[in-house]
């Protein structure tokens, strides 16, 4: 009970928040008829379409229809995500801000971070200098061979079989290895992603190109997610094209490239930056716990 | 043979085969970076060398299981370098090692009965019962009116194993003891 007022109340400053920001709230519909093309979020299907793995299509729909900045607090849905920090329903706050970068982005979601969970300066690292530092390695040039020793020489062993991709090697060393050290006292944040994790942001040709995205760690998590918005529908349209053949070496079912996205993108979706914050791990770290399951009135297994 | 697992059937407490060694899973959680691949973490003790350690694997992969079988059998009594116990339903016979009953050996009295894991029909691990009740064969004389079991004194059990007991336990007298921590519990009453 005490975990529900907790949340309630961090729900209560998140909308005061965005209500002194002058940014509106909007609902989308979580039953929708496209999905992502994530290589490796499967969505429940549902009804004539699938569960929502995150409310960014739509919420861009109304970016590109002249919304002006928006936010949401709702359920996002992913197949087979259970474990500590994980559960295949959960709470995602999303927001948007038209004509921010990553860098003003990373600026409110640290003001709000600030007003939730009372920190204090955060601290913001390069996805490069973050490996330099805790893994020894330049993630920008580094080839899956490389990275599969310095996994081995920080003590990650995996399972014999496995061949993984270069981006497979990074997600696996961050998670591993970086993810568990970072933010112990002071939110941390990493910015300029290698361009193979761009996901959905622009990629700045400098260095070989960077993807202007960023994540948050706060207590050995992660806890957000960040892009300055790709919003080139041509290039938006390739990335899919990419997401899908990979969904389809990987023999993951098949999903269709939402059309209506792609329309919206093409009308214009104006210059704009996008947050998502995994809400339940933002009350786990809140109510000083370790796992998702104390923090939920009624976890999977139980749900 | 013993069943394969997938990254998403495997549970604490499910024996696996990791570089050929059997396994005991004790942790299980997944790794999963919001939009990278998905990895199933596993935390493991190796039944034979007691150590701990972390696999990981990629979601979907299996993992062998391994054919290992926890089994009540009754103690029969040791030759000096094995240990013998008995299958109390096939009547068949195994033995196992001092490096393989290690401490459980001051808990096991003949007759007793006691969990024993077999790997290829090999015993890997000797558990004795939570509770075992064993008399005190030495041990100082008892202090008569000291019920309050403030303080303690040791006293050798009929195994050989040496507990710490309260003041008013005499020699003879059957004790009911904690396997887990080596605690005396409570006077056995004949």
């Amino acid at each position: 009970m005490e975990v529900l007022q907790l949340r309630a109340g961090l729900l209560r400053r998140t909308r005061q928040f965005f209500d002194r920001e002058g940014v509106l709230e909007v609902e989308t519909p979580i039953l929708g008829r496209a999905t992502v093309t994530d290589p490796h979020i499967d969505s429940i299907p549902a009804g004539d379409g699938y569960l929502q793995t995150s409310p960014e299509f739509a919420m861009k729909r109304l970016l590109a229809a002249g919304s002006g900045s928006i936010f949401q607090i709702t359920k996002a849905f992913r197949r087979g995500e259970t474990g500590r920090r994980h559960n295949p329903e959960f709470t995602m706050l999303e927001w948007y801000r038209v004509g921010f970068d990553h860098h003003r982005l990373m600026d409110d979601v640290e003001a709000l971070l600030h007003d939730l969970l009372d920190t204090g300066v955060s601290e913001r690292h390069t996805y490069g200098a973050t490996f330099r530092d805790y893994v020894g390695i330049d993630p920008h040039t580094a080839e899956a061979r490389d990275l599969q020793s310095a996994a081995a020489r920080m003590g990650v062993s995996v399972g014999a079989p496995t061949k993984l991709s270069r981006e497979d090697w990074l997600n696996l060393l961050m998670a591993q290895v970086i993810e568990p050290r970072l933010g112990e006292r002071a939110p941390v944040f990493v910015y300029d992603f290698p361009k193979e994790l761009a996901a959905l942001a622009k990629i700045r040709h400098e260095g070989g190109g960077l993807a202007e995205r960023f994540e948050l760690y706060f207590h050995g998590t992660e806890l957000a997610n960040g892009y300055h918005e790709l919003t080139d529908a041509q290039e938006q349209r390739e990335r899919f094209e990419s997401d899908l053949a990979l969904r389809e070496m990987l023999g993951r079912e098949t999903v269709e490239a939402d059309p209506n996205l792609l329309a919206a993108i093409e009308a214009g979706l104006p210059d704009c930056s996008g947050v998502a914050v995994g809400f339940d791990r933002l009350v786990m770290i809140a109510a000083g716990k370790t796992s998702l399951d104390e923090v939920l009135s009624f976890p999977t297994s139980r749900a | 043979m013993a069943e394969n697992y997938t990254t998403n059937q495997v549970r604490s407490g499910q024996k696996i085969l990791i570089d050929g060694d059997p396994c005991v899973i004790i942790d299980v959680d997944l790794v999963k970076p919001g939009k990278g691949q998905a990895f199933t973490r596993v935390k493991f003790r190796n039944l034979n060398s007691g150590r701990v350690n972390e696999r990981t694997f990629k979601s979907g992969e299996s993992i062998q299981g391994a054919d290992v079988l926890d089994t009540d059998m009754q103690y029969l009594y040791n030759d000096g370098e094995h240990w013998h116990f008995m299958d109390p339903n096939s009547y068949e016979q195994h033995q196992a090692d001092k490096n393989i009953v290690a401490d459980a050996s001051k808990w096991l009295k003949e007759e007793d009965h006691c969990s024993v894991t077999l790997y290829n029909d090999a015993i890997i691990q000797v558990t004795p019962p939570m509770f075992v009740e064993l008399a005190v064969v030495e041990t100082e004389p008892g202090i008569r009116g000291d019920t309050a079991g403030t303080g303690g004194k040791n006293a050798t059990l009929e195994t050989g194993a040496v507990v710490r007991v309260p003041l008013f336990i005499n020699a003879g007298e059957k004790l009911k003891l904690d396997t887990r921590t080596g605690d005396y519990v409570s006077r056995v009453k004949e």
